[in-house]
């Protein structure tokens, strides 16, 4: 089934972030981030905190400008555009973001039918006064809250609410791609599953399709259809979520599934985290993304190839 | 002890209606009506309150119910001391020392039955109440100035540097380094090199350095709001600068604002006032607190309610406003309140 529904909707290519660029506290936050996301999926973006999964994230949706590299979004070159233009307009509208903070993401002195508002009244998406607060309406019960509340101000809400209110935001202006910057990781556990169902939910009626960064392996694994795995501002694999998991060949990526706790105290007890030497990157070789088995890309010199295969034969032995 | 299993049926579903779960009782405030139920809790701030509002109401009917005109001069009625009708009060009966002796003042000065000056006379013989009313109206509308330039060069300068960051924000904080660097006194000293000495040059000297305070605070948060998420989302939503600005920004610089707007104005009254005293203020004949001061300080050894009133009215203003800026402060942001 995957074969012929596989339209690639972003395309990032080469991408680098660099700041405060050619100065003594230059920061290379990412470089060379190639990778597709093709429409209706989920793509996991995990790694460790400080990896650049975030700065990817806003560097796609053009909250920083690229230093270098392509972003393609249906078929157009999003990392040349000039704020404000009108192509730029038109891609914030199909573009949208879900924040972290769900206590600093909404403004706490707009009430939230204005803060829902927000995209509609940019890009006059409302006829009229009627029909924008029917829009708002709409919104808050298809996340799951009361249209009562619409009058109220965020502060009012708990974090899981708010949370809500911030899909409803990015939901309110009809996108096509939205980039979930670790949207689950300041709610606590049981807010978590429901938020996450509900953007799965969502990605189901509206066809979505999703960019989740996050840093929570098993819920990543839950809500990702393919998973790239970064560090230090690299991306060293990627592959379906199952491919990952089951048959992961970058040593980091090993090291990374080796830290997730079992909640098994019989295995648990038995699990080994397994260390990870960052130093075999700086050998000074060129590495890129190579495609090992179909789908399954690793960032490996040319010299590292044939071990990789021999491992990713030995999975399948 | 008896066996006592535990199965499904020891258990209910506890239910809860879906809309019960995500009621909220709490009425709704907004930010300004919590801020503002704080403050009339604060019983010093409210007391400030309303004596300002008094002395503005009074200050500006003064305009055209003025008990005597504060210009006039009556040579022969000087230096009368209060005498409010003819209620015989100690203090205010319009008896004082003349002479080594205590008689009717008014009575000596000859003035009609009628005609009495509620806080004496000065050494021209012109109403004091009136000048004191007179004063503080223009200590009140250079506050108002103050005021004015804090909104809106201090409010632009500091969004536009905060906001920008960078090159602009490192030239634009230069540039008010210099300005705080040269004293207010130099400026006005200045200014009376180009305008005739008054409002006008206080006023410029105002323009001049008065906003810097603001225009740093107002950069300093604008620094922090601007990487906060909210503003982040506005930009992913495609809002322009100005609209983000005007949105976002400034509703939650306003308790900064409010609270730096209280501090600038009783900064401003003492200005004026220091200026008027030593001279280089508001010319003769207008009346303006510090003249009032400094006129009454000659005569203070003989005719003490000359220097007292104006004293008063300058000490309760400054005392009132700060008092008020205060609680303001604590109303809108209570986690600086002690």
């Amino acid at each position: 089934m995957a074969e012929q529904k596989k339209e690639v909707l972003v395309s990032v290519k080469d991408l680098q972030q660099f700041f405060n660029l050619g100065k003594k506290d230059e920061v290379r936050a990412i470089q060379d981030i190639t990778f597709d996301i093709y429409r209706g999926e989920t793509l996991g973006l995990v790694g460790e905190s400080g990896s650049g999964k975030t700065t990817t994230g806003r560097a796609i949706i053009r909250l920083y400008k690229p230093t270098s590299g392509e972003i393609m979004f249906n078929g157009k070159d999003i990392a040349k555009l000039k704020n404000g233009s009108k192509e730029m307009q038109e891609f914030r509208r199909e573009t949208q973001m879900i924040f972290q903070d769900p206590y600093a993401s909404l403004n706490p002195r707009m009430k939230v039918k204005d803060i829902i508002a927000e995209g509609i009244d940019i890009h006059h998406l409302a006829k009229n006064d009627k029909d924008r607060d029917e829009q708002v309406a709409n919104l808050l019960e298809l996340v799951g809250l009361n249209p009562d509340h619409a009058t109220r101000y965020p502060h009012e809400f708990s974090g899981g609410q708010r949370q809500r209110i911030g899909i409803a935001r990015a939901l309110a202006v009809q996108p096509q791609f939205i980039i979930a910057d670790e949207p689950i990781s300041a709610l606590d556990v049981s807010i978590q599953a429901q938020v996450v169902n509900l953007l799965k939910e969502i990605q189901e009626k509206r066809n979505l399709t999703y960019l989740f960064i996050a840093h929570d392996l098993s819920m990543v694994k839950y809500i990702s259809d393919r998973i790239a795995v970064m560090h230090n501002g690299r991306l060293v694999e990627l592959s379906t979520a199952s491919e990952v998991y089951n048959h992961p060949l970058h040593p980091y990526t090993k090291s990374l599934l080796s830290a997730i706790p079992i909640p098994d105290p019989e295995v648990e007890r038995k699990r080994r985290p397994q260390p990870y030497d960052s130093s075999m990157e700086e050998d000074g070789q060129k590495r890129t993304m190579v495609e090992i088995t179909p789908e399954h890309f690793v960032y490996a010199a040319a010299g590292e190839v044939e071990g990789y295969k021999a491992a990713a034969a030995a999975y399948n032995a | 002890m008896a066996d006592y299993k535990i199965n499904a049926d020891s258990f209910k579903l506890a239910h809860i209606e879906k809309e019960a779960q995500e009621h909220i009782s709490t009425p709704s405030l907004t930010f300004t009506q919590d801020a503002f139920r704080r403050l009339k809790k604060n019983k010093v701030a409210m007391v400030s309150l309303w004596i300002l509002c008094i002395m503005i109401f009074l200050s500006v009917i003064s305009i055209w119910f003025s008990p005597h005109n504060p210009n006039t001069q009556h040579l022969n009625w000087n230096n009368l001391p209060p005498k409010l009708g003819n209620l015989n009060i100690p203090g205010f009966n319009g008896h004082g020392l003349v002479r080594g002796e205590y008689i009717d003042a008014y009575k000596a000065s000859k003035v009609p039955d009628g005609t009495w000056f509620a806080l004496g006379t000065d050494s021209l013989g012109r109403d004091l109440l009136s000048r004191i009313l007179a004063g503080t109206r223009v200590s009140l509308f250079v506050a108002f100035m103050a005021t004015l330039f804090d909104l809106t060069i201090g409010i632009i300068y500091g969004i536009v540097s905060g906001w920008n960051g960078g090159m602009i924000d490192n030239i634009l904080q230069r540039i008010i380094e210099i300005i705080s660097s040269v004293p207010n006194l130099v400026v006005v000293i200045l200014m009376l090199l180009v305008f005739k000495p008054g409002l006008l040059s206080i006023i410029v000297a105002i323009a001049f350095t008065g906003w810097v305070t603001m225009a740093r605070l107002i950069r300093a948060q604008t620094l922090q709001l601007r990487d906060q998420e909210f503003i982040l989302a506005a930009k992913t939503l495609g809002e322009s600068p100005i609209k983000i600005a005007w949105k976002h920004l400034i509703p939650n610089l306003s308790s900064t604002i409010i609270i730096q707007t209280m501090f600038t104005i009783p900064t401003a009254i003492f200005f004026e006032a220091f200026l008027s005293y030593i001279g280089i203020g508001i010319p003769a004949p207008k009346a303006s607190l510090g003249t009032l001061l400094s006129d009454g300080q000659k005569n203070f050894r003989f005719l003490p309610y000359q220097m007292v009133y104006p004293a008063i009215v300058i000490s309760v203003l400054m005392l009132a406003f700060n008092l008020l800026a205060d609680g303001l402060r604590d109303a809108f942001d209570p986690r600086s309140a002690r």
